[in-house]
């Protein structure tokens, strides 16, 4: 094969992702950082200024807002993990070799559901004439119906439920190559129970648990459905605030500004999580 | 395993009780589609069918409920649209990332991972914002009014295209990894020509990979509310019109008989893309990578 074909041939193969990540990804988060940078001052007058990020954090409620949300995020974050790793290590160490992949399987069932479906079920269960609510009652646990939507505990318990898998889908991949030896190792020279764990199985598993986290992280945090159908109109959710901003009030300077410093935000999380724990993009999130 | 059997069994137990809190808000959805009541909610009255076929007031099922299945058609429509552009796409990013030397080639790689990793809000209003710039832009320098920028069946192809082209690149580069370049040389020697190896050797060595990255494309897309919100127009397809039916309208079992079709499609397609992929198991890591 002549070079100039291998050079037609790169060229025809580079220009789709040039197009696709050039057009689709970059250009557009130019554009919102472009219109975030600009105020209107009247009909098709603008300046340029960061006054747009100036209001953002002189209003509490804005401010407020991403507080929450991060907060909210990072907590549902660990609980995913510490919920989601003895699963993980179950499916991966523990069951037998047979039912090891149904286990598996069972776990990305509720994947495959859209999250509406799930938050819907949800609603079903835990609102004022749901399924709880009024078992407890004909049991004679409660006297009267409770409402046990749209408070805190209901939206982490709801974003907990729509992340965990993403946590433990890599969790299990990164344990399933871990060979039993290190363990034994590990109890032959003395370790105890814990010892064994902090030393051996979460140094083993960081990649997994790196990736989990932010995927996890991300995901949260850019959610959308969980948060507004679980929390009601009080959620005070970032992306709310965003699609109010953009689509409700039309004010795109002030949603493209929500929408970098949400970038931003989430962008500065993952740097970090990779930084301290020394892995990268690469080898976790893109990972198999 | 060194570990005591008491432990084992808490393990155990452990995994049940996670199992019945995976499974329950789907049970809930699904039960209450055949329960003859108005409201999906308790009591039980009695087994019907009438949430999926009746077709009069006041209950109209599902097979009549002409707003929920234009969504759905509207769904269908995008879903295999996208799917099918996003794995064209992903073969040549896999193609060229896993053949190819050029200059700068490990920063363009993160380049194409970065829209998993962009919330899918964020990618919806970028892409509205930008196609509304070119829009008036046109509108105003040419006179020409492209309604295909405005939101719309159009920009929601685009905006889930881009996201879900990482995907599917990640997923058949791993396969194309696994690839013995050595079949392709053989089938050179033999006088093979570069057309005939690919359409030969190559694509159906692949072939599991790609089915899989259509499957997974079309259900993300399918399933996809974040980054379609914003770009929604007139035509809204199933995850929208849904959520308008649960907020705006308040929710009949009609909702939950949806709701049991969704979970029995995507389960099939689901196991259909795993089988396809038989002796593998890691790519739902990178596929579940972008269901928000």
């Amino acid at each position: 094969m002549g070079r100039s074909a291998d050079r037609l041939s790169l060229v025809l193969l580079f220009t789709p992702f040039a197009l696709w990540i050039g057009l689709l990804i970059v250009l557009p988060q130019l554009g919102i950082g472009y219109v975030s940078l600009r105020e209107k001052v009247g009909v098709n007058e603008f300046t340029f200024g960061f006054g747009n990020y100036a209001a953002f954090f002189e209003e509490p409620i804005y401010r407020n807002t991403l507080l929450r949300t991060a907060w909210i995020s990072i907590l549902v974050t660990a609980l995913a993990l510490i919920m989601g790793f003895p699963v993980a290590y179950y499916i991966a160490k523990i069951a037998k070799e047979r039912s090891r992949a149904g286990l598996f399987l069972m776990c990305l069932i509720p994947l495959w559901v859209s999250d509406l479906v799930r938050a819907y079920g949800w609603i079903l269960l835990l609102r004022e004439t749901g399924v709880i609510s009024t078992t407890l009652v004909s049991l004679g646990i409660i006297s009267g119906p409770v409402e046990m939507l749209y408070n805190d505990v209901t939206v982490i318990i709801g974003l907990v439920y729509t992340v965990i898998l993403f946590m433990i889908v890599p969790l299990v991949s990164t344990l399933q190559g871990m060979d039993d030896a290190l363990l034994e190792a590990g109890y032959n020279l003395g370790g105890s129970r814990l010892t064994v764990f902090r030393r051996i199985i979460v140094p083993y598993a960081m990649p997994g648990i790196v990736a989990g986290c932010i995927i996890t992280f991300m995901l949260t945090a850019g959610s959308y459905l969980t948060p507004i159908l679980l929390g009601g109109k009080n959620s005070s959710w970032f992306t709310e605030q965003i699609y109010t901003q953009f689509i409700t009030r039309y004010n795109w300077e002030m949603g493209s500004t929500f929408g970098v410093l949400l970038l931003i935000f989430t962008s500065l999380v993952v740097w970090l999580g990779l930084r301290l724990t020394g892995q990268s993009l690469a080898t976790t999130v893109a990972k198999e | 395993m060194q570990g005591s059997k008491s432990l084992v069994w808490v393990f155990r137990a452990y995994v049940l009780i996670f199992f019945i809190y995976l499974i329950a808000p789907l049970v809930a959805a699904g039960v209450f589609a055949f329960n003859d009541s108005m409201f999906p909610s308790l009591p039980w009255q009695g087994f019907t069918w009438d949430w999926f076929f009746s077709a009069s007031d006041p209950k109209v099922g599902l097979l009549h409920d002409d707003r929920l299945l234009r969504g759905m058609g509207n769904s269908l429509y995008i879903g295999v649209i996208v799917a099918a552009l996003s794995v064209a796409a992903g073969t040549c990013n896999a193609f060229l990332f896993e053949r190819r030397q050029f200059p700068m080639k490990s920063l363009l790689y993160i380049l194409m991972i970065i829209p998993l990793v962009i919330p899918g809000v964020i990618i919806g209003i970028s892409i509205l914002l930008l196609a509304s710039m070119v829009a008036n832009f046109l509108d105003r320098e040419f006179g020409i009014f492209l309604l295909s920028l405005r939101p719309g069946i159009p920009l929601i192809v685009l905006g889930q295209f881009s996201f879900l082209t990482t995907i599917t690149s990640l997923v058949i580069a791993a396969r194309l990894q696994k690839f013995d370049i050595a079949l392709e040389e053989a089938a050179l020697n033999l006088g093979a020509s570069r057309v005939r190896v690919l359409t030969t050797v190559t694509l159906p060595f692949l072939f599991p990979a790609l089915f899989s990255a259509f499957v997974v494309a079309f259900l993300v897309s399918f399933e996809n509310f974040n980054t379609t919100l914003m770009l929604v127009g007139s035509d809204a397809p199933l995850t929208i019109t849904m959520y308008d039916r649960m907020v705006k309208v308040g929710s009949t079992p009609v909702l939950n008989a949806m709701s049991v079709v969704l979970m029995l499609g995507s389960g099939l397609l689901a196991l259909a893309s795993v089988l396809a992929q038989r002796p593998k198991k890691a790519e739902g890591n990178a596929a579940a990578a972008a269901m928000d």
